[in-house]
């Protein structure tokens, strides 16, 4: 069975972001930037399933400039098969991700489609279960564990009460939890190796999608400031300060 | 206007979270049905029912509901929604498992996690972490949109007398089933909704000396949360988890133990009103954002603020 991943080229999860001093949206210029940390799972998860003779081959798409290549080398070095790079200036919204997505799916017709549960710029959690629409597969969303049985994918997923296990039938959709592995490091000789696997660019035109927008983004703002706090010498005055100064407790 | 509230529930009782989005449609505007799609879950939609501010509850009550798998539930919301201005849910693990299956049916965006209604159309979100406060504008027709719950208050569950109606065919997908679930034990207060919660960091060293903090939490009436650290470390389970990955929380009193204050914690606990932090390390990041700091050994300090309360 083909198994395809996505991956996002984010900021990197280390670097604290700013906010542009017009307000127009956050600065990234000259930042570090990196694989999103759920999608190095979904990577990790689909060589794991290729080790252990589930999957036969893994490809790995992303969506975006140039650049975007520098992370699908990246989940070639831990061991995915192929890339496709969907190239686009644009930074496109889920639904247009969603909808380029399940033209590869079509394309390709993979077994089980792997995605991050959400990338930590724009926190939106949407992806996967737009493409499981778009596709009409079964989702097995914020997986912590994907054990693939015949027909069937088991999927344990983390929900606000604890776990809940679900049976999609394949093909299906799954998006990773932090909990579901812990992805490996590439090697030098695997860098190496990564630079001459095949890797096709395609743009939305070949697959026939018009990005559209669905949202407008009108402002870019910091948080707001937490006034600064005091450092109390003892337990004693930390519960006198709560009591009489915070009053809450 | 009209706004569809997709309720948040186990089949016997409707959950907390669903009346903070109620309190996020009244501030959008408009007539507010809300949609109780379920199985045996009659008692479910007769509590919505009396919820202030709502003005019709959606009784779908069939066994394909019943897990309230996103395959079977997603065709129904987008069937119903179609007929709404707004369809909103709670940003819980169900509500953002659902809505972005349901944007999609439709054709249209979804917006996650709206901390703030600016208009009928233009809400506040946070992203990058939290670290950074969107104002987006949307364009489509029918709006999806998740709604942090710490972020609006909750609406009054008694005072309201919404007709209940059963609707919609029963759709199932044949995609997927429930196969089970391990639902942890709690006899606190619940992580997102408590008045108080105290948090335990790796700094706690093993599962055994959550009993500390926990023992201050009775007292307190408190919840407790633990950081990622904590609970990779296995000491916890990561329904505990307070975090961009874990739970959003924001109570009025938050007491980070042994916790460094990594930004990944922060994005989940930020909002709360006074946050205590207890430390050993003094350059720890999470005294930024303390308002009472105390540089001291936890397994010295947090008995002795038990003793103390």
């Amino acid at each position: 069975m083909k198994v395809l991943v996505t991956v996002k080229r984010v900021l990197d999860y280390n670097v604290k972001v700013r906010v542009k001093a017009d307000q127009t949206d956050v600065d990234l210029t000259n930042v570090k930037m990196a694989l999103n940390p759920f999608c190095e799972i979904a990577v990790e998860e689909a060589v794991r399933l290729k080790e252990a003779g589930i999957a036969s081959e893994v490809v790995v798409v992303s969506i975006g400039p140039k650049a975007v290549q520098e992370q699908i080398r990246t989940a070639l070095a831990l061991g995915a098969d192929r890339g496709i790079q969907i190239e686009t200036d644009e930074m496109p919204e889920s639904l247009s991700v969603a909808k380029l997505l399940a033209k590869v799916v079509a394309e390709e017709q993979p077994g089980l489609v792997i995605l991050g549960k959400q990338a930590i710029d724009s926190d939106n959690n949407q992806s996967g279960q737009m493409l499981a629409a778009l596709t009409g597969m079964g989702q097995g969303t914020f997986a912590s564990e994907v054990k693939v049985e015949g027909e069937e994918v088991l999927v344990t997923r983390e929900v606000d009460g604890g776990l809940q296990t679900v049976g999609l039938k394949l093909p299906a959709i799954v998006t990773t939890d932090l909990r579901l592995n812990e992805p490996r490091y590439a090697s030098l000789p695997n860098i190496m190796k990564a630079k001459k696997k095949p890797l096709d660019v395609k743009t939305p035109a070949d697959l026939g999608v018009e990005l559209r927008a669905h949202t407008e983004l009108l402002k870019v703002e910091p948080p707001a400031e937490r006034a600064g706090g005091i450092k109390v010498a003892s337990v004693e005055e930390l519960v006198e300060k709560l009591k009489n100064e915070a009053k809450v407790i | 206007m009209a706004i569809l509230i997709v309720a948040e529930h186990d089949n016997a009782t409707l959950k907390g979270a669903t009346l903070h989005a109620v309190s996020a449609a009244a501030q959008i505007g408009g007539d507010v049905a809300v949609l109780v799609a379920g199985e045996g879950c009659q008692a479910v939609a007769d509590e919505a029912a009396k919820v202030a501010g709502v003005a019709k509850v959606l009784l779908a009550d069939n066994a394909a509901y019943g897990h309230q798998l996103a395959e079977n539930v997603a065709p129904l919301v987008a069937e119903l929604g179609k007929d709404f201005s707004h369809i909103l849910a709670p940003a819980t693990t169900t509500g953002k498992n659902l809505l972005p299956r349901v944007a999609a049916l439709l054709d249209v965006g979804q917006i996650s996690e709206i901390v703030a209604v600016e208009g009928a159309d233009t809400f506040k979100r946070p992203i990058y972490a939290g670290n950074a406060i969107a104002t987006v504008k949307s364009l489509d027709a029918i709006k999806v949109i998740t709604v942090r719950g710490t972020a609006f208050d909750a609406a009054a569950a008694e005072g309201g007398s919404a007709s209940v109606e059963a609707v919609g065919a029963a759709h199932d997908a044949g995609k997927s089933r429930f196969v089970g679930e391990e639902v942890a034990v709690s006899e606190r207060p619940e992580l997102t909704a408590a008045r108080v919660v105290i948090s335990g960091g790796r700094g706690m060293g093993n599962g055994e000396n959550f009993a500390l903090i926990e023992k201050v939490a009775d007292k307190l009436g408190a919840a407790v949360g633990a950081s990622r650290a904590a609970v990779d470390a296995g000491f916890v389970p990561n329904d505990m988890q307070v975090g961009q990955t874990g739970k959003i929380v924001a109570p009025e009193l938050y007491i980070a133990v042994g916790i460094s204050g990594a930004i990944q914690h922060l994005a989940g606990m930020k909002d709360s009103k006074v946050i205590v932090a207890i430390n050993k390390d003094e350059e720890a990041p999470i005294f930024q954002v303390a308002d009472y700091g105390l540089v001291a050994d936890l397994f010295e300090a947090v008995p002795e603020l038990e003793g103390k309360l």
